[in-house]
């Protein structure tokens, strides 16, 4: 136990992204076999229903497919996890710009302040 | 499994511990009923299990009113200390399973195990987390339509309120059982809940699915509690 939940999204679209993010990290892999739904439950310290909910929204996303009598896998799909980084990838930059944007960086400054953190163009 | 509350008032002497009160229970959910102390949580789950009467309205278990023979269908975890102190651990399991004709006597040996009570430990000799801790056995051991849990964290520590959602978890049996707690304590049992309802000097000011709340309020539990309160503070 001990899965913190932030109280402005879902809990089931948090473990959505949890898993998720642990598949592009390479921790999960395609074809890998998921927890059951009560064992997720347990694990993540919710209502099984939430978990549930994670498993038909991953579904529905291709990420995970049920096999009947078998239980849920990690899709076998090569290019999953290229893609799911890529998305991870584009959302967390995204969030980043329009940050900097709400504080009144400009875009051409941003790629400016990014270089001289990176330690770049000095 | 269903349990019907409608109209539902209960006094006591002049005092109206509840008012008017329509709420339904169905199987495979879990219900919080989230209020402050005095504000008719316990009255409530008592209305459940036949340990006292409505003073007007019905309440019903699978359609039929309840009677004091409904505790055969409904396991209840009362805030009171429940056990004889000259009972071992052993002994206390095997009383209650001489009480109750559903009791599971192989799931409360598991449920020993799973929280590391001593069967041969006296109940006189238990800690305070050790004493609920085996409260939860003898009433999660019960293949009951309906489990209430009054206060079931109450003075318990972060370790034991840990495991004790841990067991729930892998022990209700959801196809068949709804689980109904009643507590103060909101951000503890947050995530376990389908649904939230919010009890407020004997009236329901709310009732939402914690997951909608997120979704359409962007509100955790206690954040919509503290609203929704404040809104009757000054109503």
């Amino acid at each position: 136990m001990g899965e913190d939940f932030q109280a402005s999204k879902p809990i089931y679209m948090q473990i959505v992204d949890k898993i998720t993010s642990e598949i592009v990290q390479g921790k999960r892999q395609p074809g890998d076999k998921l927890p059951s739904v009560r064992e997720m439950a347990v694990q993540m310290g919710v209502n099984p229903n939430t978990v549930q909910r994670t498993y038909a929204e991953l579904e529905r996303l291709n990420i995970v497919e049920t096999r009947r009598g078998q239980g849920t896998f990690v899709s076998d799909n090569k290019d999953l996890t290229e893609e799911l980084g890529r998305n991870m990838q584009d959302e967390i930059i995204k969030s980043f710009i329009q940050k900097m944007e709400e504080i009144g960086v400009d875009r051409k400054q941003i790629v400016t302040l990014l270089q001289q953190y990176l330690g770049e163009g000095q | 499994m269903a349990i019907v509350l409608e109209n539902v008032s209960k006094s006591f002497g002049k005092k109206k511990a509840l008012k008017n009160i329509n709420l339904s229970f169905e199987k495979g959910r879990i219900y919080g009923l989230l209020g402050p102390n005095g504000s008719g949580k316990s009255t409530m789950l008592k209305l459940m299990t036949g340990l006292t009467f409505p003073t007007n309205g019905t309440v019903t278990l699978n359609g039929h009113p309840v009677t004091r023979k409904s505790s055969e269908q409904v396991a209840y975890l009362t805030e009171l200390d429940m056990f004889y102190d000259v009972f071992t651990v052993r002994e206390t399991v095997n009383y209650m399973a001489s009480q109750f004709a559903d009791f599971n006597i192989e799931k409360a040996k598991e449920l020993l195990q799973e929280l590391t009570l001593d069967p041969t430990q006296k109940v006189r000799s238990l800690s305070k987390g050790n004493r609920g801790r085996l409260k939860l056995v003898t009433t999660l051991s019960r293949d009951t339509d309906a489990i209430l849990l009054d206060e079931p964290f109450s003075g318990l520590d972060p370790m034991v309120r840990d495991s004790i959602i841990n067991s729930l978890l892998k022990y209700i049996d959801f196809e068949n059982q709804v689980l109904i707690i009643a507590t103060h304590e909101i951000t503890e049992i947050e995530s376990l809940l389908d649904e939230a309802i919010a009890i407020h000097y004997g009236t329901v000011i709310g009732q939402e699915s914690v997951e909608t709340l997120r979704e359409e309020q962007g509100l955790s539990v206690l954040q919509w509690f503290k609203q929704i309160s404040r809104e009757q503070g000054e109503g």
